[in-house]
């Protein structure tokens, strides 16, 4: 419990309303979208307006030696919001203006607490889209996709997060401002801070604002689907595609298990004994080249004997969508939790993680179906368990463990798009090593030497 | 009734299904009405979830000032159902605690509780229940009569909820609906007869429109049944957890509309629409009278705007009329009933009458039954919005499906400056048909 002082000196500071105490908004931060992780309830969770009183607060929570969890919609999957040491939430919600739209420089410029989607239509009246889509695009903020360094359905065409923050202003662990990046699509001034505090979960400094780039929206898209009898197919047809030199906007997969599950979900007419599906968009500003693509992507589609559907109409393209869309929410019907990974590999590896992932569920007689962005090498493996039960529990703990076991060994990574968070951190010495583990720490303590921000997130405690 | 089956309004831990249902992934965030004003967690959906679960765990009390504050701060306009993955029935955990707190504390501690924030409440139910013959005096009366403000001296004692000088509510009305029209109002030609449930609203706050209504039935030649016998629908006591009094109406209007004999029960209000469609067959599954015939009427109930277009074939309007109209979809008759297309079908259909439609239609408009009273503030956020939007379509109009939106768009509407007349759609097209006739 924080000391009744602490507590009014932040009433003192950013408003009474903007400090909440009770029971049940304390439960109300003790959370987020993560499953399979303890909840810890905050002290207090606070809602800056300014950049100035999230100073004020830092300086006050570090002569408190208090710990500070900035926070923006807690839609994140890897506990990177969980108050674990207790402390203060700083919840960004309330700092949600678009401080600039700059057409002539294709850029934005906002606070933290802006949801994705509200910049998106706010630019989209210029022509202009922000392309990071992750799929809370709806609820999540730019901040908080920042600090995870989202990615989503587009990053093989678009990239993700990191190639869109142009700028910050950040607040540092010693309550100082640092301003950095800008307008200027060339930039080599000093270290790349952006690319320092993009991904680095709240656990280096608090973004109080940031410069995004905009890109003029594509004006034509098709949509097609390819059904497959053998993931070798499917394979084949992701390398076909690029070796066609064609970069779909959207390249998606989905294996067996997801196909019968949605199929089971939905009613939408998916063949339930395909081995892989795949959904490819293909967009851009000129209609030839996008008919072009469609057509390179088609051939191959049937080159490696998928059944080909190509939408015609937008009704037609949503009706592809359906299965996508329904991939994560037919899964998670099936069990009380769904555990969501990330494991990214090569594209060239994704029919071996793919394979693979479906036998550590036969292994260890798990309900997983696994789906994801195939153009990335961004896969979804997803178990899908009974929280009350502890014996299947430590079976889908072994499963992961082998999962990320396996993306490494083909070259790839933990995670493509989620973040480490507490979810992960245990596995971060297989893939960087003790010098990579100890670079990390050295990072963290020299920004946050008493770590104060986002404690026990990424890099442990010193001491724990 | 003997329960031998509970509901989920008989046992909180019914919800718990419910519960293990919720991801916690936060796409409520981006539709709860309440959140969008309030920005705090605790107003959303799923931290509501997750205090149900605390509450199921023993870890938080239900009686809890904070846990019921909470509780009611919802509209439980289910928008986050249609923005729900997994599809958790929220509406059930919802009523499933309100219940459960009625059971725990009883219904007059309850009311006390809920609107113990209020400064006056009892003056504030005097101010309801001011009949037609003091109408006059408390309030003043503004729109050509059909809309009224209130006098000095409610405002200084109603300030405190909404009662000040710029609320306006509709008039209430001397004589109510059923009291206007005979029990049967036969069509000429008609083939097929339905009963009108009227609910409280088109009876006691809009009786023009319910009578709309019927005339539109008629010029269709429907015959209507409009029983005097029937009460309230219960979904304003249902929502506020008191499943007794709910039952016993589902029971009463089960008897009435049963001796009608009617083949179709039609409503003009999406919450009166859902509670028969839905929430009766809830409440007496575990009735082995009534709950086969709360099933049998379920399938018999259709929003008039269904009625008209899918069961039987509308009667094209020719009267012209040159209005701009917009369209805004009430949460129960869109999110419970799923009416949406059909109110629009006969809006378009009328000559002369250009439809404009706003940004987020379907955003609720802050209304939820005795929220606006109990949370006037927030319900005037999100109203304000609602206002904005009607605003930026330049329509003359604002038509929707529900009395209870009817209402609170009045009240915003005219609190941020507009100038649109608020309107049932089914008055439009009895409207329509009226200048056809006095035309031939």
């Amino acid at each position: 419990m924080l000391d009744q002082s602490i507590i009014e000196q932040l009433e003192a500071l950013v408003g009474k309303e903007n400090v909440l105490t009770g029971k049940v908004d304390l439960v109300a931060y003790s959370y987020d979208a993560t499953a399979d992780l303890p909840r810890q309830t905050p002290d207090v969770v606070v809602l800056p307006t300014s950049t100035e009183k999230v100073q004020e607060i830092v300086r006050l929570a570090r002569r408190n030696n208090i710990a500070i969890y900035p926070r923006g919609a807690g839609t994140n999957l890897s506990g990177g919001t969980v108050p674990l040491k207790k402390g203060i939430v700083l919840s960004f919600q309330k700092m949600n203006q678009i401080l600039d739209i700059d057409a002539a420089n294709l850029t934005a410029v906002v606070q933290p607490g802006v949801v994705i989607n509200a910049l998106n239509t706010a630019v989209a009246e210029h022509g202009l889209i922000y392309p990071p889509d992750p799929g809370t695009v709806a609820t999540a903020t730019m901040g908080g996709s920042a600090a995870e360094n989202s990615g989503g359905l587009r990053g093989l065409k678009y990239g993700v997060t990191k190639n869109y923050i142009m700028g910050m202003e950040v607040v540092l662990a010693n309550g100082a401002k640092v301003r950095f990046g800008g307008k200027t699509v060339k930039n080599v001034t000093a270290y790349d801070f952006s690319n320092l505090f993009v991904g680095s979960e709240g656990t280096l400094g608090i973004i109080t604002e940031l410069t995004a780039k905009l890109i003029p929206a594509p004006k034509y898209r098709r949509t097609m689907m390819g059904v497959f009898k053998t993931l070798t197919d499917a394979g084949n047809a992701v390398a076909g595609i690029i070796a066609a030199q064609v970069i779909p906007a959207t390249l998606e997969i989905m294996d067996r298990m997801t196909i019968k599950t949605v199929e089971d979900f939905a009613n939408i007419g998916l063949p339930t004994d395909a081995e892989a599906l795949l959904l490819i968009e293909v967009d851009g500003m000129s209609e030839d080249v996008v008919t072009t693509e469609a057509d390179s992507v088609m051939r191959v589609v049937t080159e490696n004997n998928g059944d080909l559907k190509a939408a015609e109409s937008d009704q037609e393209r949503d009706s592809l969508w359906t299965a996508r869309r329904n991939a994560l929410p037919a899964l998670a019907s099936l069990n009380n939790t769904v555990i969501l990974e990330d494991a990214t590999v090569p594209r060239s590896r994704i029919t071996d993680m793919l394979i693979i992932c479906q036998e550590i569920g036969k292994k260890y007689d798990l309900t997983l179906g696994t789906f994801g962005h195939a153009g990335d090498g961004n896969l979804h493996p997803t178990i899908l368990c009974d929280k009350n039960n502890e014996e299947e529990m430590g079976r889908m703990h072994k499963a992961v463990d082998e999962i990320f076991k396996a993306a490494l060994d083909f070259g790839g990574t933990l995670s493509g798009e989620h973040g480490i968070g507490v979810a992960k951190m245990k596995y971060l010495g297989d893939e960087l090593g003790q010098s990579g583990v100890d670079l990390m720490a050295l990072l963290k303590e020299s920004l946050d030497p008493d770590f104060l921000l986002n404690p026990g997130k990424m890099v442990p405690v010193r001491g724990n | 009734m003997a329960v031998t089956d509970k509901t989920y309004h008989d046992e909180l831990a019914i919800v718990q299904e419910e519960l293990d249902k919720c991801m916690k992934c936060g796409n409520c965030m981006a539709v709860c009405p309440v959140y969008g004003a309030d920005k705090v967690e605790s107003a959303v959906t799923r931290s509501k979830i997750a205090v149900a679960e605390a509450v199921l765990a023993g870890d938080l009390e239900l009686d809890d000032p904070q846990v019921y504050e909470m509780l009611f701060n919802c509209l439980v306009c289910k928008s986050c159902m249609t923005n729900c993955p997994t599809k958790v029935n929220f509406d059930r955990i919802m009523l499933a605690l309100r219940a459960a707190l009625v059971r725990k504390n009883g219904l007059p501690w309850l009311k006390k509780a809920i609107f113990s924030t209020l400064k006056h409440p009892k003056l504030f139910d005097a101010g309801l229940r001011v009949g037609a013959a003091m109408q006059g005096l408390a309030f003043r009366s503004e729109k050509g009569g059909k809309a009224i403000a209130p006098r000095s001296p409610f405002t200084k004692v109603g300030s405190q909820f909404g009662f000040d000088d710029g609320r306006q509510m509709p008039s209430l009305n001397i004589m109510p609906l059923r009291d206007k029209v005979p029990e049967v109002v036969r069509a000429p030609g008609s083939t097929i007869k339905v009963a009108f449930f009227t609910g409280d609203s088109l009876n006691y706050f809009y009786p023009d429109a319910g009578k709309d209504l019927i005339d539109v039935l008629t010029a269709n030649h429907v015959e209507v049944h409009i029983p005097k016998e029937q009460n309230c629908c219960g979904v304003p006591v249902l929502v506020h957890g008191d499943i007794d009094t709910v039952r016993k109406l589902a029971r009463k209007n089960i008897d009435t509309m049963e001796a009608t004999g009617c083949d179709y029960l039609i409503t003009g209000c999406g919450s009166c629409g859902g509670a028969w469609q839905h929430d009766y067959v809830e409440l007496l599954a575990s009735d082995p009278v009534y709950g086969p015939k709360a099933q049998k009427w379920a399938s018999k109930t259709c929003d008039i705007s269904t009625f008209l277009t899918k069961v039987i074939k509308l009667r094209q309007p020719k009267g012209r009329i040159e209005k701009t109209v917009t369209y805004h979809d009430s949460c129960h008759l869109k999110k419970s009933m799923k009416v949406f297309v059909e109110p629009r079908e006969i809006i378009k259909s009328i000559p002369g009458l250009t439809f404009k439609e706003m940004k987020a239609p379907d955003a609720c408009c802050g209304s939820g039954g005795s929220y606006v009273i109990s949370h006037y503030e927030t319900a005037s956020a999100i109203g304000q919005k609602k206002a904005d939007d009607i605003k930026a379509t330049q329509a003359d109009t604002v038509s929707t499906g529900c009395p209870a939106c009817m209402m609170q768009l009045l009240d915003n509407v005219n609190r941020c400056g507009g100038e649109q007349d608020v309107v049932h759609y089914i008055s439009l097209l009895a409207e329509s048909y009226r200048k056809e006739y006095s035309q031939s």
